[in-house]
């Protein structure tokens, strides 16, 4: 916001007389205000306006929730069970405090307390990457057991923890290790050349940055925490769930030998399981219930005449065997058939099911997690400003404008952790 | 824009917020989340969608409110952020009218069945 030397120059070819007023404008005040209060208020404005873009956009997604929880709010239930809701409850938790510590922030930019603003912002960049961390042990933990969106889901609910697959863990990890490394060496390069700012700049960056692992090793803690929190038609999934985290948390060489400790349980799962899913599978096989029914024509001749209830009601029970059997995500209601397949409880682990609810969570928390991130990167900016020194009580607007959206973050994940996590 | 004792006009405006209640709005914001997280225990059926939207609805008014300055906000800013959940709810309201009106799979998948388990013995 401060006057450019372009802007300056500009104004002076104009009228000399506007440099006589330059008493009267202190630096942090751009040429075209005539007191720090309109500026402030102008780029409030502002701000207020990009919250309301980021609100209408991610109302779209929230849509996309209540329309397919109304379709399928079977779904919904048996789905959120693979969400950890300790996990998700601490980043609440997490991110609240940021808030807090942000909104504090605020407080001391306008009372000229630089030291304590600056220690703030970073306690908010810090619990920032806290919450990226224990998203990246839920993300990584679902991806191993294929919990993915609908056109990559390969969850299979005989073997939860398929063995052999990429380290993803390490993969969300690799950018942020090599940025910490990054900081680290322009840390000792700055110590070196005895660059006194881009130390003290350093120095809080590198410890916001070693806080995402931090939050790896909280998540790998909860993660691994016993599973009695989980609901109980699921506990043989989840109870799997935890044995992998297990592995995930210890080294690699580690991981072999707890998957195979694990394909023993899995067995004697089995038994439990694998009746009912075979059961449907059979049902549901593709195709077969009418195309290569040679019956089905007579039947649709009979069942012409209105008087022919019954056939009318075999004819609808195969109407809803074969949208079952065609993955539909919604039935024609039939009155008659509730004696029927469409009435049996299905099982939703499958791509048109738990993958599209995997597609709508991960769209949601993916899309909240590339603001934190875009968050760290402003408040990174915000931080070394405040090391300078920059902000006072009239001039605190970026702080307060960054705290703003900071606020909406997290005024959407409130809305996100009980809708997703909270579902019985 | 009101001129404040002993300053200039449009300068001093700044009002920063007292620390107690700071912490107070984040110490009932946690008490809440630990309701919601409890409240999860109980099957409360249908209202359960309905008791979580409450309680995460006074949780963004708190926010809003204090944390976002909006108490002691401009009107206009008000109105400007409440104005886009008008839009958001008319949104989603008018979507979900329309939702049962298409019957069927909008959303085609293929190779759908449930994976059987392999007999392992």
């Amino acid at each position: 916001m401060a006057t450019t030397d372009a802007g300056h120059s500009a104004t002076a070819d104009h009228s000399a007389d506007s440099h006589g007023h330059d008493h009267d404008h202190p630096s942090y005040l751009a040429h075209h205000f005539d007191t720090p209060e309109q500026q402030f208020d102008s780029g409030k404005l502002g701000m207020w306006i990009f919250l309301v873009t980021e609100v209408l956009f991610f109302s779209g997604m929230f849509c996309a929730y209540a329309i397919y929880r109304s379709w399928r709010p079977d779904v919904f239930e048996g789905c959120s069970q693979f969400l950890n809701t300790k996990l998700g409850a601490i980043n609440t938790g997490v991110l609240l405090f940021s808030s807090f510590t942000m909104a504090w922030a605020v407080r001391a930019s306008q009372l000229e307390q630089h030291k304590k603003t600056a220690a703030l912002i970073a306690s908010t960049l810090c619990c920032a990457m806290i919450f990226l961390g224990v998203k990246a042990i839920e993300y990584s933990h679902k991806w191993t057991m294929g919990l993915l969106p609908a056109g990559l889901f390969t969850y299979d609910p005989s073997n939860p923890h398929p063995v052999g697959g990429p380290n993803y863990l390490a993969y969300i990890c690799a950018p942020f290790a090599v940025a910490t490394v990054g900081i680290f060496i322009w840390l000792v390069v700055s110590f070196l050349r005895g660059a006194k700012f881009q130390f003290e700049c350093a120095k809080p960056i590198l410890v916001v940055f070693l806080c995402f692992f931090v939050g790896v090793g909280l998540g790998t803690i909860l993660e691994s925490g016993g599973s009695e929190s989980h609901g109980t038609e699921h506990a043989a999934h989840v109870e799997g769930g935890e044995h992998d985290s297990h592995a995930e948390g210890e080294h690699a060489g580690e991981g072999e030998h707890a998957a195979e400790s694990h394909e023993q349980e899995a067995a004697t799962e089995e038994t439990a399981e694998a009746a009912p899913t075979e059961a449907i599978a059979g049902l549901v096989a593709p195709g077969t219930m009418v195309s290569s029914d040679n019956e089905l024509d007579v039947i649709k001749r009979l069942a012409a005449d209105t008087t022919n209830t019954g056939l009318q009601g075999e004819l609808a029970a195969r109407q809803a065997q074969n949208d079952m059997a065609n993955g539909a995500i919604t039935y024609h209601v039939y009155d008659d058939v509730s004696a029927t397949v469409a009435a049996a409880e299905e099982n939703v682990m499958r791509k048109s099911r738990a993958g599209v609810f995997f597609s709508i969570y991960y769209c949601m928390t993916g899309v909240h997690a590339i603001h934190i991130l875009a968050g760290i990167g402003v408040l990174i900016w915000l931080l070394v400003r405040a090391l300078r020194q920059d902000f006072n009580k009239n001039y605190f607007g970026p702080v307060d404008y960054v705290g703003l959206y900071w606020h909406l973050v997290d005024l959407i994940w409130i809305y996100l952790f009980p809708l997703m996590y909270l579902i019985r | 824009m009101s001129a404040h004792e002993g300053s200039r006009e449009g300068y001093d405006f700044a009002h920063p917020l007292p620390l107690p209640l700071l912490f107070g709005v984040f110490v009932v914001l946690t008490l809440l989340t630990v309701l919601t997280v409890f409240q999860a225990n109980f099957d409360l059926g249908s209202y359960d969608i309905i008791v979580v939207m409450i309680i995460a609805t006074i949780k963004a008014v708190l926010v809003g409110s204090i944390f976002m300055h909006l108490a002691f906000d401009k009107p206009m800013n008000v109105i400007w952020f409440l104005g886009s959940f008008v839009f958001v709810g008319l949104f989603i309201m008018f979507t979900l009218f329309d939702n049962r009106a298409s019957q069927g799979d909008d959303i085609p998948v293929t190779n759908d069945a449930v994976m059987a388990a392999p007999a392992e013995g």
